[in-house]
């Protein structure tokens, strides 16, 4: 029969590998939990968005529209106001202190101007040493205000017209409208924590045989080198099925992320990556001679596909050379289709050249690891 | 048909010719013992008959496969057994079995498994792993994993380092059972007594093939002349003999020492005067062994791994 493919050989080399994945528990255990433990971890602690800011209100007045202000101010999340000031200049203590992340200042005219049709003005003062701390804040800042002042006057159209110019921080957070961080990391999560492990496990695939000296047998027996291949790289692809599986729940239960587009079309893209990673590990196990270098090569790998893929940094803020790298990542690839399907809903016509990228990369991998793969032991 | 039937191989690993022309030929149901000192280029010649490596010149067939485009036929003929225990520790030695059962495709895999483990007296360790075996099981178990797709060549690579000397036995006795059924074995060990069981023998050193044949035929071509001295205080005449001409060896046997030399007259020579010289020292003509044969050719060639 055919000598470069038997299912029977196939068989036979997954069989062993599930055996081996069955005994070393330890592994098996990091596969499957390690994944869970990043999520929780990183889901709950990493938040580009944070809430609850303390916050120091400068208010000479007390008229219903300051206080609406600040209320409406309060309800954001954003501002936690545990500090009254009595004068800007106690207030510039308490920011240079650190006390507080925010100044807000409501001058005694404000109530007038607002009755007047004049341009009301607050003054946000923001800690901005660390920009990404005061950006949802002041962000959300121009609507909330804006809505305040309306819902205080009463006279909608009329306040509408003279509150714009000065509130006007227009902002367009689409699909994220209080922009939960959770909702954008989470996603993000599961491509990065599917690489971590995907790559790592299977880049030490062929060296680990070559380290234990069952190369040389595995070697010397009718296995062909797409045989191999398949037998180390499809018992991965299930773990990461299950490790899909349990990532997606912990979405779901944990975070409550939101699933607006289409199962099927994300599971699909999921299990494309994933073939991707695997491959991409096994090609690093052709290349690599120790389970060591294996693994620095994995990461090697690893860190700029945190960087530049758009998990960590925003895509769209890096210069043009680091965008271009990012497109050569197939981590930056998933992000897009994830976040598109799970959060925008998108359906395949606009994630089908993602998927492309994704299949070209599944291609190039195996057609590296296949020309990589050495048959003999020169 | 030979068997194995190689010429004029060459294998190099950077600068060092690991194997240097060696021209081999073994006829089938043949024991082949192959012999020489550490890093002389056995299992690299041994891996390039079974297809693990390719021959930088040379040719030749193996159970009439080309060694250069064939070796996926090689690989199903041959039974080749590793110097390294080369199979899974983490599987038991029943999923070994059975994994190399399906590799082979042998059908029903768990008859091929159950009758090898019969065979080898290994039915009531099926379930353990292979890791826990000591030196002597593992390797009945590589023996019984490279045997059970009834290969027609085995190529054994110091199959029985580290293992003891009735397990050695047992394994010998295998041996020549297998071969008796027309199976032909190639034999890489560092053991006289070994080499003494096998049909023939090669003698590879620094690469080069030194000789070949029957182990009477190798210790004749030696050429080597040997004397028995026996007395008392034999330490003190082997301190007198060593670095005289003619004497290439001399080696406590036992209550006798052995002298070895190349040259019969030289040899004589330098012994001529023992009698008088030691009292009670008798100098008789003896048989050179084949250890004798080996030594002489060891300390004729460097080391290739130095």
């Amino acid at each position: 029969m055919n000598s470069l493919f038997s299912f029977a050989r196939l068989g036979a080399l997954l069989i062993k590998e599930f055996i081996q994945m069955r005994r070393d528990r330890i592994t098996f255990a990091m596969m499957l939990g390690v994944p869970l433990m990043q999520l929780v971890l990183f889901g709950y602690a990493i938040n580009n968005d944070p809430k609850s800011l303390p916050a120091a209100l400068v208010a000479t007045s007390s008229d219903p529209y300051t206080r609406a202000m600040v209320s409406a101010l309060q309800t954001t999340g954003y501002y936690r106001f545990d500090h009254v000031a009595r004068s800007a200049e106690e207030a510039e203590f308490l920011m240079s202190r650190g006390d507080v992340a925010f100044v807000v200042t409501i001058p005694a005219d404000f109530a007038r101007r607002v009755e007047r049709g004049d341009s009301p003005q607050i003054l946000i003062e923001a800690d901005a040493t660390d920009p990404a701390v005061a950006s949802g804040a002041i962000s959300t800042l121009g609507t909330v205000a804006n809505q305040a002042l309306l819902r205080a006057r009463g006279m909608q159209e009329a306040a509408a017209e003279s509150a714009k110019g000065q509130l006007e921080v227009v902002v367009h957070r689409r699909y994220n409208p209080e922009g939960i961080s959770q909702y954008n990391i989470v996603p993000g999560l599961l491509g990065v924590i599917l690489q971590m492990t995907m790559v790592m496990m299977t880049s030490i695939a062929l060296t680990r045989e070559t380290e234990r000296g069952t190369m040389e047998n595995l070697l010397a027996m009718p296995s062909s080198p797409l045989e191999i291949m398949m037998g180390k790289v499809l018992p991965y692809l299930v773990v990461g099925a299950v490790q899909v599986v349990v990532v997606l729940a912990a979405a779901k239960l944990l975070f409550a992320i939101p699933f607006t587009g289409s199962m099927s079309l994300l599971l699909t893209a999921v299990l494309i990556f994933v073939l991707a990673l695997v491959l991409l590990g096994y090609t690093i196990s052709t290349i690599a001679r120790t389970q060591m270098q294996a693994l620095q090569l994995t990461f090697f790998f690893f860190l700029p596909s945190i960087m530049l893929s758009g998990f960590m940094f925003p895509y769209r803020g890096m210069p043009n050379w680091a965008q271009l790298f990012g497109e050569i990542l197939p981590l930056t690839h998933f992000l897009r289709i994830i976040r598109a399907v799970m959060l925008k809903g998108a359906e395949l016509p606009a994630v089908a050249t993602e998927i492309g990228w994704l299949v070209v990369f599944v291609a190039l991998f195996a057609g590296v690891a296949l020309v990589r793969f050495r048959r003999t032991l020169d | 048909m030979n068997a194995i039937d190689v010429h004029g191989l060459v294998k190099r690993f950077g600068d060092k010719t690991v194997v240097d022309h060696v021209t081999m030929t073994v006829a089938e149901g043949e024991i082949v013992g192959f012999l020489g000192p550490n890093g002389s280029g056995k299992t690299t010649t041994i891996r390039i008959m079974c297809g693990l490596l390719t021959p930088d010149e040379g040719e030749g067939t193996v159970l009439g496969f080309d060694i250069r485009t064939d070796s996926l036929s090689i690989k199903r003929e041959v039974g080749y057994m590793t110097q390294k225990f080369s199979f899974y520790e983490d599987l038991t030695i029943g999923e070994n079995l059975e994994f190399v059962a399906r590799l082979y495709r042998l059908k029903p895999v768990e008859d091929h498994v159950a009758r090898t483990l019969e065979e080898l007296g290994l039915t009531t360790r099926r379930n353990q792993l292979a890791g826990t075996l000591s030196g002597g099981w593992k390797q009945r178990l590589a023996l019984a994993a490279c045997i059970m797709h009834k290969p027609k060549l085995l190529l054994l690579d110091e199959p029985t380092a580290g293992v003891d000397p009735k397990a050695r036995r047992e394994f010998w006795d295998e041996i020549h059972r297998l071969a008796s059924g027309g199976l032909t074995v190639l034999v890489s060990t560092h053991y006289m007594d070994e080499a003494e069981r096998c049909h023939r023998i090669s003698y590879i050193s620094y690469g080069k093939m030194l000789a070949t044949g029957t182990v009477d035929e190798v210790v004749k071509n030696a050429g080597l002349t040997t004397f028995v001295l026996q007395g008392p205080r034999l330490d003190q005449v082997a301190e007198a003999l060593q670095g005289r001409p003619g004497v290439d060896q001399v080696a406590p046997f036992g209550a006798t020492l052995h002298v070895v030399g190349s040259d019969r007259k030289a040899l004589e020579k330098a012994l001529s005067d023992i009698e008088k010289k030691h009292k009670g020292v008798t100098v008789a003509p003896g048989e050179t062994s084949l250890e004798d044969v080996f030594i002489q050719f060891m300390s004729g060639s460097k080391d290739n791994m130095a």
